[in-house]
């Protein structure tokens, strides 16, 4: 018995199950201490919730475009945050002179739809040129190749926006007709743009679940992603497929950036797109990269617990000032997904060579 | 004849629209207006100029080399083409500003100069030579044409006077781009008499220049360094032995001297450049050798920096008020510390897994550092002031020159160390794991001991050049600890060669040195590196300096590519 058990031993599974172990307990002290101090009322964590679903949806929709290009090539676009930027920072001065003309204010919904297209396809065409130029040339490379292309796409993407646009600022105008309004949702008040943003997500999140399993097109990306070799030889153009992939994601992610716009105006500028791109990352991960609903739940999810989180658990522990935290919670969780179930929430079991 | 003509005119005009593009680019990117102030040749040829050409230049050059079988005249024709038609885009540009920013109208909704920052009249004024719209157009296209031919020159020259040509323009373009500090070396040998013959005011003048091509093109042309290398070999073993080891030595006292010779400003350039060979070599055994890519690495510069601080600082934060030497170890210490910790959840993962959570690491310890939690310890955002300068025997080491010592020392024991490491069983086990973690596992390695000692052998290295870091600026604060210190580190060993030594320190003179000394690239410095890693990858994935192993594995999957090739070609 013992020397079976000897033989199994593994110290870093030992310290790995402690790790685990301190980390639920942290959780579970900080959430009873937390809700014991009673310091928020239930309005409030309401708040915080809708805040991070409509956050959370942004995240999805970012992840969803990492989801799909790693289903397919197996690599992690690190410049797809940067994508994300160059959309929301291109549609930026549109915005502003709708604005100033009053297109904005006296049809909103066709000015914001306008503003949605127009950055999606900013995204779209960055993306797909991205692809072409960085990584094409790469096809079949060691894996840790593209992505170091991938990290110089990134630096490239943001410094050539700050050299087009500037270094400063810019924030997206208000809409009148979403300003100040709020929602009554069983007895709780809720600002309109959150409800807005979150069901516009939802509807392209549907659309795409559609596009992939019922289009044609949807067919040859999942035949693609099971296996290149094969689909190729059903007749599939693999390398239009990827470059499809790329732009679809690169449209979702342009997307995001006009309703990251409505939802928080301020603070567009080059270096945007990094802490949303890791963490839309963390978000496909959570749900179990390469699979697209999972980046969806992924991203709702992490946006919850991002808002929810450090109030709820690290308060308790007598933290100060928890809101700088919120990035380094995020991040942390991506650490302890990555080390304890790397497969995500819905993700299946890949062999260690894919994880 | 037709399919001939066809596929010129498709070559040209490929060629010539993509050099279009390149050029529309570094206009809006903002690069052509800020190199134009900075003169390399007389008052008339700027950084500027270079730039713009550029794209004319590379264009003529591809159109030329596409279409090299075809006569002189025809390539030169190409290449003036081409380089013409490179201009289209600029030649647009210069119509949009003159009537949509110069000639706006004032209520206008949309105004294009508030998209666009770098689309003003002083681009427009540069473009066009400041001859007005048409005439300065014609002028723009000719010039491009020219550039053009210039460009397919690379390809249609014959070999000997290409050396020549080649090698005197980049020498000219050399000494004018670095004249502000190679006029400084020169005026610290009281060589005032030269700084006045090679320039005037900060650029070359045009006499000089000619000179130094002349010089340049006639030692390409004669072949200098062929003889010089025929020469050496005509020489016996002991011979060799014994320049190698004269040059060993001058080498050595040209690293002392260094410092005094390039002046204050230059010193500090040398210091940074130190400080990244030390964080270079460190990240090199981590992402070289164990081929774990770790994109976190400035964690450790900054627990480094951080020890050092609480360890030594005079101010409210310091604890014990170490000297910097007693501090020294216990900063290593803590930076093999971390590496262990941090070292410790990734094992499990591997490749982009793992440099994403290390590029979390980062960011999460340089959020705490800001954070209001551990300001009690670290100072928040306020950081750690009055760190002391280390003193050595009464002497405190309080100049760029002095601290450029300690620099030294510290990157010569990394180089050590780590040629060391390389050569022995750990280095070959790195490799191995390197090469497939699972036959490594199977051949015996136990990869949690290797992958751990990897992990703190970095850390080790860039926590004591954090460490020096801190001692040498007196403050630090979070914001001094951010992402773009790991990608420099990262960027500077893929561009010298994964795993190579010698690869490292030129990797740090490029990216870091080339910089600080051009204040005028500052601003582009990360857009270039972005540029620079991805053509890296495609083009020169084994660096500019390759290590040995590697050289020897590509070569021989080169030989074995071009066997296979011509085997089917018999078929």
């Amino acid at each position: 018995m013992l020397q079976q058990f000897l033989d199994r031993f593994s110290l870093t599974d030992f310290l790995l199950k402690i790790f685990q172990i301190v980390a639920i307990i942290i959780l579970v002290v900080g959430v009873f201490k937390s809700l014991g101090a009673d310091k928020y009322t239930s309005g409030q964590w309401v708040t915080l919730i809708f805040a991070g679903l409509a956050q959370g949806s942004i995240y999805a929709l970012i992840a969803l475009g990492y989801t799909l290009v790693y289903g397919i090539l197996l690599m992690i676009n690190f410049a797809h945050g940067d994508i994300y930027m160059a959309g929301a920072f291109t549609t930026v001065f549109l915005a502003n002179s709708f604005a100033a003309s009053g297109f904005l204010a006296s049809s909103p919904f066709l000015a914001v739809l306008i503003l949605i297209l127009f950055a999606a396809g900013v995204s779209m065409v960055l993306n797909v040129i991205v692809e072409r130029v960085a990584y094409r040339p790469l096809r079949g490379a060691p894996r840790l190749v593209p992505l170091i292309t991938a990290i110089g796409a990134s630096f490239a993407i943001e410094y050539s926006f700050r050299g087009f646009y500037g270094a400063e600022f810019h924030s997206y105008p208000l809409i009148p007709a979403l300003n100040g309004l709020n929602y009554n949702i069983a007895g709780f008040s809720v600002p309109s743009v959150q409800i807005v943003v979150l069901v516009a997500a939802l509807i392209l999140m549907v659309a795409l679940y559609y596009f992939i399993e019922k289009t044609k097109i949807g067919k040859a990306m999942r035949a693609v992603s099971e296996d290149k070799e094969v689909a190729r030889l059903m007749g599939i153009d693999v390398d239009k497929t990827i470059m499809i992939t790329f732009a679809v994601g690169g449209a979702l992610a342009g997307a995001a950036g006009v309703f990251n716009g409505l939802f928080r105006p301020q603070g567009v500028f080059f270096f945007m797109g990094f802490i949303p791109g890791i963490k839309a990352f963390t978000a496909a991960v959570l749900g179990g990269i390469g699979n697209i609903p999972g980046a969806m739940f992924g991203g709702l999810f992490l946006g919850i617990l991002e808002a929810v989180g450090p109030n709820l658990i690290l308060e308790g522990l007598g933290i100060p000032a928890v809101n700088q935290l919120r990035d380094a919670f995020a991040f942390s969780l991506l650490v302890i997904i990555l080390i304890f179930r790397p497969q995500g929430i819905f993700g299946e079991k890949l062999s260690e060579k894919k994880a | 004849m037709n399919i001939l003509k066809e596929n010129f005119r498709t070559t040209m005009l490929r060629f010539g629209l993509v050099g279009s593009i390149v050029a529309l680019y570094l206009a809006a990117v903002g690069m052509i207006e800020t190199f134009a102030p900075r003169m390399l040749i007389g008052t008339s040829i700027t950084l500027g100029h270079v730039f713009l050409l550029l794209a004319a230049v590379g264009s003529g050059f591809f159109s030329a080399r596409e279409l090299k079988e075809h006569s002189l005249g025809i390539t030169a024709t190409a290449g003036f083409i081409s380089g013409a038609v490179s201009s289209l885009f600029l030649v647009i540009l210069t119509f949009v500003i003159q009537f949509f920013v110069i000639q706006a109208d004032q209520g206008s909704i949309f105004k294009l100069r508030e998209m666009f920052v770098n689309f003003s009249p002083t681009l427009l004024e540069f473009l066009t030579f400041g001859k007005g719209l048409i005439l300065g157009n014609i002028l723009l296209i000719g010039l491009f044409g020219i550039m053009g031919v210039l460009g397919a020159s690379f390809s249609f020259l014959p070999k000997r006077i290409r050396k020549g040509w080649i090698n005197g323009l980049a020498w000219v373009f050399g000494i004018g781009l670095f004249s502000e500090n190679v006029g400084q070396i020169f005026r610290e040998f009281n060589g005032t008499s030269l700084n006045k013959l090679l320039f005037t005011g900060k650029s070359l003048n045009p006499i000089a220049a000619l000179l130094i091509f002349a010089i340049v093109f006639a030692a390409g042309y004669y072949g200098v360094k062929t003889a010089t290398n025929n020469k050496w070999k005509t020489f016996s073993p002991d011979q060799q032995k014994q320049g190698r080891l004269i040059f060993t030595v001058l080498g050595i006292l040209f690293l002392v001297a260094l410092p005094w010779m390039v002046g204050l400003f230059l010193s500090q350039a040398l210091f940074i450049i130190g400080m990244y060979v030390m964080m270079g070599l460190g990240l090199n055994i981590v992402v070289g050798y164990a081929g774990l890519l770790d994109l976190g690495y400035v964690a450790f510069f900054a627990f480094g920096a951080y020890t050092m601080g609480i360890l030594t600082s005079t101010g409210e934060l310091g604890r014990v008020g170490f000297s910097f030497w007693a501090a020294l170890p216990f900063a290593v210490l803590a930076g093999v510390l971390w590496g262990l910790l941090l070292g410790f959840p990734v094992l499990r993962m591997r490749g982009d897994y793992l440099a994403i959570v290390t590029l979390g690491f980062g960011e999460i310890i340089r959020i705490m550092a800001l954070s209001n939690w551990l300001a009690p310890l670290g100072g928040g955002a306020q950081g750690i002031l009055h760190i002391p300068q280390p003193e050595l025997f009464g002497l405190v080491l309080d100049s760029p020159q002095l601290m450029y010592y300690l620099v030294v020392l510290g990157a010569l024991l990394a180089a050590f160390v780590t040629i060391r490491l390389r050569d022995s069983r750990l280095g070959r086990q790195w490799m191995a794991m390197r090469e497939d973690e699972d036959v490594a596992e199977a051949m015996g390695i136990n990869l949690v001991q290797t992958k751990l000692l990897a992990f703190s052998m970095g850390a080790a290295f860039s926590s004591l050049a954090g460490a020096i870091f801190a001692a040498r600026i007196g403050n630090i604060f979070p914001h001094s600890f951010n992402i773009l210190i790991s990608m420099n580190a990262i960027s500077l060993i893929i561009v010298g060669g994964l795993g190579s030594i010698p690869g490292v320190i030129v990797g740090a003179i490029i990216l870091i040195g080339l910089p600080e000394m051009l204040r005028e690239f500052a601003e582009y410095r990360l857009l270039m590196y972005g540029f620079l890693l991805i053509i890296m990858m495609i083009a020169k994935p084994e660096g500019f300096w390759p290590e040995k192993r590697r050289r020897q594995e590509l070569k021989d999957e080169r030989d074995r590519q071009l066997a296979s090739q011509t085997a089917e070609l018999e078929n």
